[in-house]
């Protein structure tokens, strides 16, 4: 009994004191390094002057796509870095590269560590077309060619055929599929001097592709690309550009939709001046970029010998039809076409994976949320997981740039802090968490190989010393075994 | 029992700690002020009072107003103009950016919370701004179309928008007043239309 009562006399005092005392720290995991949980890891060291925050991804990288999407021409999308960077090596901040939620540590583990747990881990997989010739060799998504010329550690063993074949297919009109098709058609000469990944590089200098489609189901008027990267693409040096002008006949509706939308907008004016500058030049070898629109991939032709290889692709040829103010989707009209080549890139959409534990929209490809607090289903009458959020392409989908996670962010950081005003969620003094050192007892018990940040910054000096003697701005450790060798060694300064 | 005395005792303690250094330091700062410090302070008002007056008493005086500044002398004064960022919650700071500075910068320098996340390369659009008044904005060189291009992307973007890293402070823009955006205002869940990547 006495004890009892000295131990709600304690629980009282620390509730009373917790405004004016040092109070336990809110323990705060982020799953996953990119734009969005450093971001939200900025915003909740901020936020709460004891916060702890720690940060894990399964890579011994971090950054996310800003290393492994951002394209190696696009430098100045990757000096986010240095910000991230700050945050990452804030006193209160650690990051815990190699570290995997779901096999490293499960969800439910983090949850009973950590007060608060986000997972920013964005989207792993592919959305599929579900048409048939889907698995013909050639027929690859844009994701893993992207990881592949990026040098990310998985995306090392795609080796993609760039010899056999002179005409590439890319379906999808958004950035990623534009960058895609830069980097096949870009000089090599320029792309030597980036962080391009030396296989890859090596593979597109012995390429023989030298036509490729970009194929969009909709019109110009509703192609997903941005300006700046659509004006790149049609400046490539020595870069025909083939565009229908039929293409560019505006409807009512399509009127309609560019009238109260700038960037669609600016993307029409850049593609109708586009279709109508003659090519610049006519001759062999003479490298080009078709714009094709109104088309949907209906299904993937196996070539004639029969070894199982891609040899074209059949469209439907399609019309727009309205669904709603502002909004037309692509209906077939049963007349077809076809296009030959020798490998087709899919650039339809990123797909989040779920975890163990983690309630998840199939049909959206998210989890389900409220502002970014995690739901336990799709239904009207979820409930909250408390202390679970979720931030960046896991909670919105796969869109945006990197600045649209400062938003999100914002969003998930400001529900943590309300659900902590609310009692929603436990508050730090009401119920103390073993937090960053329980997940590094746990760590250590499994074996699991902790990447810091320090050891990072190792394989950062690495990278840029490797590359320097190339003439870049540094060299991509693309493998797992590399990756983790650079973290163990010194930075012994070798000529 | 102890426990909880040597408990209340150590906070007792701390609290007495951090009100004295509090004290201590105020008072420092209090009694500190060199009267000295106030003076070219005073002058630098003046001469931006001045010049605000003849902008708006004679037009044909803003040709003439740049090198009637430096002729006024204190060439050291005439170097900064004075800009107010408002941000999203409605409050204001004033501060002095040199001329020649970016706003981005001038910011940065002033603990202004305006993000810089490609530190000024033209490639995102974190450092937006919008210029409260129009006739501000029409004193600024029309963006180009690598700025538009970044200003498609921005959020809340709204017609006196402009890039922090383009803006460069030069002796017209004195007094020109920036709004960071409401970041969240157009951030719904439902019917959010996804920016294209």
């Amino acid at each position: 009994m006495f004890n009892m009562r000295i131990f709600r006399a304690r629980k009282l005092l620390c509730r009373s004191f917790s405004n004016t005392l040092h109070s336990e720290p809110l323990r705060v995991c982020v799953v996953g390094s990119g734009p969005a949980g450093c971001y939200t890891a900025e915003k909740m060291l901020k936020a709460r002057e004891q916060a702890q925050v720690d940060i894990i991804d399964r890579l011994p990288t971090p950054f996310g796509l800003v290393r492994s999407g951002v394209a190696p021409d696009h430098p100045e999308t990757k000096i986010v870095v240095n910000q991230f960077s700050r945050v990452a090596q804030h006193e209160r901040c650690s990051f815990f590269g190699n570290v995997t939620l779901g096999s490293s540590v499960s969800l439910s583990e983090l949850r009973r560590l950590y007060h608060v747990v986000v997972l920013a881990y964005g989207a792993e997989s592919d959305r599929n077309l579900g048409i048939p010739g889907e698995n013909l060799k050639g027929v690859l998504s844009a994701r893993e060619f992207v990881w592949w010329y990026n040098g990310h550690p998985d995306g090392q063993n795609l080796d993609p055929d760039l010899k056999s074949t002179d005409t590439a297919v890319i379906l999808g009109q958004g950035n990623v599929a534009l960058d895609v098709a830069r980097i096949l058609l870009r000089p090599t000469s320029e792309l030597a001097t980036t962080d391009i990944a030396s296989h890859a590089l090596a593979t597109l200098e012995e390429s023989s592709i030298r036509v490729v489609y970009l194929v969009g189901r909709r019109g110009p008027a509703q192609a997903a690309c941005t300006a700046k990267e659509l004006r790149e693409v049609l400046g490539i040096k020595n870069l025909d550009i083939s565009i229908q002008e039929s293409d560019l006949i505006l409807t009512p509706a399509d009127e309609e939709e560019l009238k109260s939308n700038r960037i669609h907008r600016r993307i029409f004016e850049l593609l109708s001046k586009a279709a109508t500058s003659r090519p610049r030049h006519a001759g062999l070898n003479q490298r080009r970029l078709h714009f094709v629109f109104f088309r949907k991939p209906d299904s993937f032709q196996e070539s004639k010998d029969n070894t199982g290889h891609v040899s074209g692709v059949r469209f439907e040829k399609t019309v727009l039809e309205s669904v709603g103010p502002g909004k037309q989707i692509a209906v077939g009209t049963g007349e077809f076409e076809d296009i030959k080549c020798g490998i087709v890139l899919k650039s339809i959409g990123y797909k989040s994976v779920p975890v163990d534990g983690l309630p998840f929209d199939h049909k959206k490809g998210i989890v389900p949320n409220d502002e970014g607090r995690v739901l336990s289903d799709t239904s009207d009458t979820a409930a909250l997981e408390e202390g679970l959020y979720v931030c960046g392409w896991l909670k919105r989908g796969p869109t945006g740039i990197v600045a649209t996670n400062l938003y999100c962010a914002e969003e998930t950081v400001s529900s943590i802090l309300e659900d902590l005003e609310n009692g929603v969620l436990i508050s730090s003094t009401a119920a103390l968490k073993p937090g960053r050192n329980g997940l590094l007892k746990l760590m250590h018990d499994r074996n699991v190989r902790i990447v810091s940040f320090n050891d990072w910054e190792k394989i950062d000096s690495e990278e840029r010393r490797l590359g320097s003697s190339r003439n870049k701005p540094r060299e991509k450790l693309a493998t797992w075994n590399e990756l983790l060798t650079a973290t163990a060694e010194g930075t012994e300064y070798s000529t | 029992m102890l426990n909880l005395n040597s408990r209340l005792a150590r906070v007792a303690i701390s609290i007495a700690k951090h009100l004295s250094t509090r004290d201590y330091t105020s008072m420092c700062r209090a009694g500190y002020t060199p009267t000295a410090h106030l003076q070219p302070l005073f002058q630098q008002n003046s001469l931006t009072n001045l010049y605000k007056g003849s902008m708006f008493k004679k037009h044909n005086f803003l040709s003439t107003t740049t090198s009637n500044n430096t002729a006024e002398g204190g060439s050291e004064q005439n170097e900064t103009i004075s800009v107010t960022f408002v941000d999203k919650d409605g409050e204001e700071k004033l501060i002095k950016v040199p001329i020649g500075m970016s706003m981005l910068e001038a910011a940065h320098q002033n603990d202004i919370e305006l993000e810089g996340a490609c530190e000024g390369s033209l490639a995102c659009s974190t450092c937006h701004v919008i210029v409260m008044d129009v006739e501000y904005y029409n004193k600024l060189e029309d963006p180009t179309d690598e700025e538009n291009d970044m200003l498609d992307l921005a959020f809340g973007l709204c017609e006196t928008s402009r890039l922090g890293c383009q803006v460069i402070a030069t002796p017209e823009l004195d007094g020109v007043r920036l709004a960071l955006p409401a970041a969240t205002r157009n951030f719904a869940v439902d019917g959010y239309v996804p920016k294209p990547h």
